[in-house]
């Protein structure tokens, strides 16, 4: 008899799918780090299985078909179930370290969604223990099935709410259990009927449940200030935008607005991203003197330095900098906006608004990730500027101190140095925290940039500013002139902005407007320059180390010797200086690791008795499988990392990665039996591949660059085919040894697989921040090796073929 | 006729027996309440003593703690969190807005400085609690809330609570009450991505404006905004905790 492969392919594209759209569905209604700890914990339910089924195996004997169904049934149902129980619980994550009944309601999360993968988890295994024979094929399909799963849903996003799209993943789990009737000709009618029932109810277009926004997020708060209103809801991958109009409150966005300003700003629209991080539109009539506020900002310093400079605006948003350039008359401006949605509400939602901003002759505007545009096109420009596009609430929190940035680092800061003309300005606004920390970070990864670029006095060609919430930096190709310092001087002095650093500045002429305790500022940006920089880099108690491509944490701030100081200023407002995503990144860890470390010894204990006489065979198949797991896994994250650079679009990046990786190693696996080769060859394979990858790829990357997205693409897939190929091999070789001499272990085999891939997914996080991808990619190829020399059953899988 | 009588004064019995429970609950409740707040205030005490050094004061204004153990912070929380209401922590007062620790009530009340005779503005009333903390402090407080239904429940609950001198407006922050101006502190709590300008004028030669900068359940930082006699405007900005970024010989 065949196994339901069909049913068993569309089970993984539906759990696939299913684990991205979480992480949409839970970055909308909570905070993206939380929705990355959430489902890392849920994803445990794979170990959870191989563990439950290892220890009920007997029990279902003969009740395969059955239990094959009522998985894949219940799959479907508790996707959506589950979710719509999470959101109705009074879970609040930003009271998680004051209210002890939080982490109750956490676990509750946990558990709920954690029961849709366990059910898809145990349908694959169920499978693998019924065809021991035919386990090559079965794990094919599931590669093969998440690979389309990956890509299946960021199409869809493209096209459907992400409630929707949860109703359909639901809709296809169902689909999986009546196609596995079918495929195995069995299973009662009603069962058949009531599955028909249930997909026909997910499908009807009416009834699409709401989501339940934290009441903390900027959206939430927005909508409760008299006549606001959601004027347009639009989705894509890229998030969820929301438009809002406040007539009666205005919004008044302007962050690093002077103190003395004499004007405001005119009306504006406010576009929120998964119900966070502001961005606004502002009414404008092509009259540009109602803008004068946009010259009363710290962003406006370089206009003062230069004269009609053409200007690159990289992260155009609801255009703000755009507007600001056209008011201190550039002669041209780019602007590049990642999200085409963004561009659609200028141009067309509220083109009478904006006055179709990027469509005035002047501007024009590119749908490209910042660093691809750079790459790709070869204009030179006088002025660069990087938006402040990240919120500040988020950002003083350390929300993104997990969120890899690539245009915060050297190599990006040197590529954008190379597009200014002769005597261009790159200038960078941050917001200012206390004590000083991105402000600083800027500083020296723009310092280590032009150090790079072989400046020998980069402090003569940067000038710094700081108004009482952000700070400006420049970095330009050749020293200021002492006609532009004067100027800088006058800018700075009319609007009561700080001057933080010029080439000539005195102490004096620090902390004079926006008083520190100490002139913070001032002293960090003397000694980043000075001799001392790596002293100043060791004292200080946040990270400030330039960010780069292979670290691009630009918003890891913390470090450990910090901690119990922080910790112990809790009562005295001190917990804001912690930086809660990289912290729940451990505590994931540590909770991912407890539970795995009970779910493999687990049937260690309960269950003494099969094989328990194969002193030492036991350990050799955990690290096995640990090790695969784990390293498959490192080698994924790492390697998509690499690839976002090259696409230029995370989304795309991972869309391509994932699949290809996935599908590749499907169809490696559906081989690995044919070729009936021992472990060693494809580990060394991948440990060979993956060395050459870290080297070959930078300079192949760089000078492929300007390709076509399509053609970088194919290009992709095309390097990853190779790699993927030869690790879809270890796990069913693996699995087919322990089959063939332990077969009961088959499940514990799963679940030991299961949470090393949880674990290795956080844990190569973790490391990139503090070692770099190629530290990640390092570790995968040893725990490779490993596993080669402890194939469990070598001698006796020897013996069996010869 | 007797039994009933007999049930009447028995009903009558039961029903004083249950008022006295009730009202001894009461106050067994505010005696509860007014002890967790005098802790509350000792805790304060002690994180100030401990913050010693870095604020450069031994204490806080002896003025500000009487009133951080006079007003009762239990009637400013919803409920469900009053078991909570004088713990030092943050705490959710719905519509998606909370009351700050009480460390930082304090500090903050502090920081602005104030006298009897002041007129005070605060922008973002809230629940109202830091409005009542600066009605035991000054002659006057306006308050300004955005959000319609904190607003009215804050005025009803002052009202109730006997703050007289507290009046509250619901509408937009940004351009102040002028009619009442200038003042000689004002308060913001509501978050805002720049200082609202007409609240600078509104600030009286000498006076001073307070802005904790940070999101729900966090002040990251706190501005104040001083304006000397001449008009002239400085602002400082300052953590609410003991931290110097810096260790070593710098």
């Amino acid at each position: 008899m065949k196994p339901p492969l069909i049913s068993i392919a569309l089970i993984c594209a539906s759990a696939l799918a299913y684990e991205i759209l979480l992480m949409r569905l839970l970055s909308i209604t909570q905070w993206h780090h939380f929705a990355y700890m959430i489902i890392s914990l849920a994803l445990l339910g794979y170990g959870v299985s191989g563990t439950f089924l290892g220890l009920v195996q007997e029990r279902l004997k003969g009740h395969f078909q059955a239990a094959f169904e009522i998985n894949a049934a219940l799959f479907g149902l508790t996707a959506l179930g589950s979710f719509l129980l999470v959101q109705s619980l009074p879970f609040n994550a930003l009271e998680l370290l004051w209210d002890l009944k939080q982490p109750l309601w956490l676990l509750a999360i946990y558990l709920l969604l954690f029961i849709p993968f366990f059910c898809a988890a145990n349908c694959i295994c169920l499978a693998f223990l019924e065809y021991p024979e035919q386990l090559h094929r079965i794990y094919s399909f599931d590669l093969l099935g998440a690979g389309a799963g990956a890509i299946g849903i960021i199409g869809l996003l493209f096209v459907m709410a992400p409630m929707q799209a949860l109703k359909l993943v639901s809709a296809l789990g169902l689909l999986s259990a009546l196609i596995a009737c079918w495929e195995f000709r069995a299973g009662p009618g009603w069962l058949k009927l009531a599955l028909l029932f249930a997909m026909a109810s997910l499908l009807f277009p009416g009834v699409t449940p709401q989501l339940r926004l934290s009441e903390f997020k900027g959206l939430s708060q927005a909508l409760r200030v008299v006549g606001a209103q959601q004027i347009d809801r639009r989705s894509s991958p890229l998030g969820l935008l929301s438009a809002v109009s406040s007539p009666t409150v205005p919004f008044r966005y302007v962050p690093g607005l002077s103190l003395n300003t004499p004007a405001g700003p005119p009306a504006q629209l406010a576009i929120f991203t998964d119900g966070d991080g502001i961005s606004v539109i502002t009414r404008f009539d092509g009259k540009l003197a109602s803008m004068e506020y946009l010259d009363h900002v710290t962003s406006a310093l370089p206009y003062h330095l230069l004269d009609k400079p053409r200007v690159l605006v990289l992260g155009a948003g609801g255009g703000a900098d755009v507007l600001q350039a056209l008011y201190q008359g550039a002669s041209r401006i780019d602007a590049v906006e990642l999200n085409p949605q963004v561009v659609e509400l200028v141009n067309d939602e509220f083109a009478d608004f904006s006055g179709a901003l990027f469509t005035h002759p002047r501007v024009s505007v590119h749908i490209s990730e910042a660093r691809g545009y750079i790459a790709g096109h070869f204009e030179k420009y006088d002025l660069v500027q990087l938006a402040l596009l990240d919120s500040f609430s988020a950002s003083s929190a350390g929300l993104y101190a997990l969120s890899e940035n690539y245009l915060y680092t050297v190599e990006a800061l040197g590529e954008i140095l190379d597009t200014l003309r002769p005597g261009g300005i790159l200038a960078i606004t941050r917001w200012i925290k206390l004590p000083p920390r991105d402000g600083l970070k800027i500083f020296a990864t723009a310092t280590a940039a032009l150090e790079r670029a072989g400046v020998a006095e980069p402090g003569q060609q940067m000038i710094m500013i700081r108004g009482w919430n952000t700070s400006t930096l420049l970095l330009s190709n050749r020293a200021f002139t002492a006609d532009q310092i004067d100027r800088l001087q006058k800018f700075s002095s009319q609007r009561w902005f700080d001057l933080v650093h010029y080439p000539g500045i005195e102490a004096g002429e620090a902390n004079r407007y926006n008083q520190l305790r100490q002139a913070w500022y001032f002293i960090a940006a003397r000694e980043l320059l000075g001799a001392e920089r790596e002293q100043f880099f060791e004292d200080y108690k946040f990270n400030i180390r330039p960010a780069t491509d292979n670290r691009p944490y630009f918003f890891h701030f913390l470090k450990w010797r910090s901690l119990p100081e922080i910790l112990s200023l809790k009562g005295q407002g001190g917990l804001p200086l912690l930086e809660q995503g990289y912290l729940l990144l451990i505590v994931t860890l540590a909770q991912a690791a407890l539970a795995s470390v009970v779910l493999i010894l687990l049937p260690l204990w309960l269950g003494k008795n099969k094989a328990k006489n194969e002193s030492g065979g036991h350990w050799r198949m955990v690290v096995y499988f640990f090790a695969i797991g784990g390293s498959f896994m490192l080698i994924e994250i790492a390697f998509i990392q690499k690839f976002i650079l090259f696409l230029s679009h995370p989304l795309y990046a991972v869309a391509v990665v994932l699949s290809a990786f996935l599908i590749f190693a499907g169809l490696g696996s559906a081989l690995s039996e044919r070729w009936s080769t021992p472990v060693s060859r494809p580990v060394a394979g991948i440990v060979v591949i993956s060395l050459v990858y870290l080297f070959l790829l930078p300079p192949l990357f760089h000078w492929l660059m300007p390709l076509h997205d399509s053609n970088k693409i194919l290009i992709s897939a095309v390097l990853i085919a190779p790699l993927a190929f030869l690790m879809g091999m270890p796990f069913p070789l693996g699995l087919s040894r322990v089959a063939r001499h332990h077969a009961t272990l088959i499940p514990w085999a799963w679940g030991i697989n299961g949470c090393a891939s949880v674990l290795s997914a956080i844990f190569a996080t973790i490391l990139a921040i503090h070692a770099g991808f190629i530290v990640v990619v390092l570790l995968a190829c040893v725990l490779y090796i490993l596993a080669a020399m402890t194939l469990p059953g070598k001698s006796g899988a020897g013996k069996a073929k010869a | 006729m007797r039994t009933r009588e007999t049930y009447l004064v028995r009903a009558a019995g039961l029903s004083l027996y249950l008022f006295a429970i009730v009202i001894s609950m009461n106050v067994c409740a505010d005696e509860r309440f007014a002890s967790q707040r005098q802790q509350m205030v000792r805790e304060i005490r002690q994180s100030v003593a401990d913050t010693t050094r870095y604020i450069s004061k031994s204490a806080l204004n002896e003025r500000v703690m009487s009133a951080m153990g006079t007003v009762p912070r239990h009637e400013f929380v919803p409920p469900s969190k009053q078991s909570s209401a004088y713990q030092n922590r943050p705490l959710p007062i719905g519509h998606g807005q909370t009351i700050s620790q009480p460390y930082i009530v304090a500090l903050m009340t502090d920081l602005v400085d104030l006298v009897e005779q002041d007129t005070v503005l605060e922008i973002g009333t809230g629940s109202g609690y830091q409005a009542a903390i600066l009605a035991e402090l000054v002659h006057k407080v306006y308050t300004i809330e955005i959000v319609e239904a904190l607003g009215l429940s804050a005025a009803k609950r002052l009202q109730k609570l006997g703050y007289n001198n507290v009046e509250t407006r619901i509408g937009d922050g940004y351009y102040g009450w002028p009619e009442q101006g200038p003042f000689d502190a004002i308060v913001v709590t509501a978050a805002s991505s720049h200082i609202p300008p007409p609240l600078v004028r509104q600030i009286k030669p000498g006076g001073i404006m307070l802005i904790p900068v940070g999101s729900q359940f966090q002040v990251q930082q706190l501005t104040l905004v001083r304006k000397d006699e001449k008009g002239d405007v400085i602002t400082r900005q300052v953590l609410p905790v003991r931290f110097v970024p810096l260790t070593g010989g710098h």
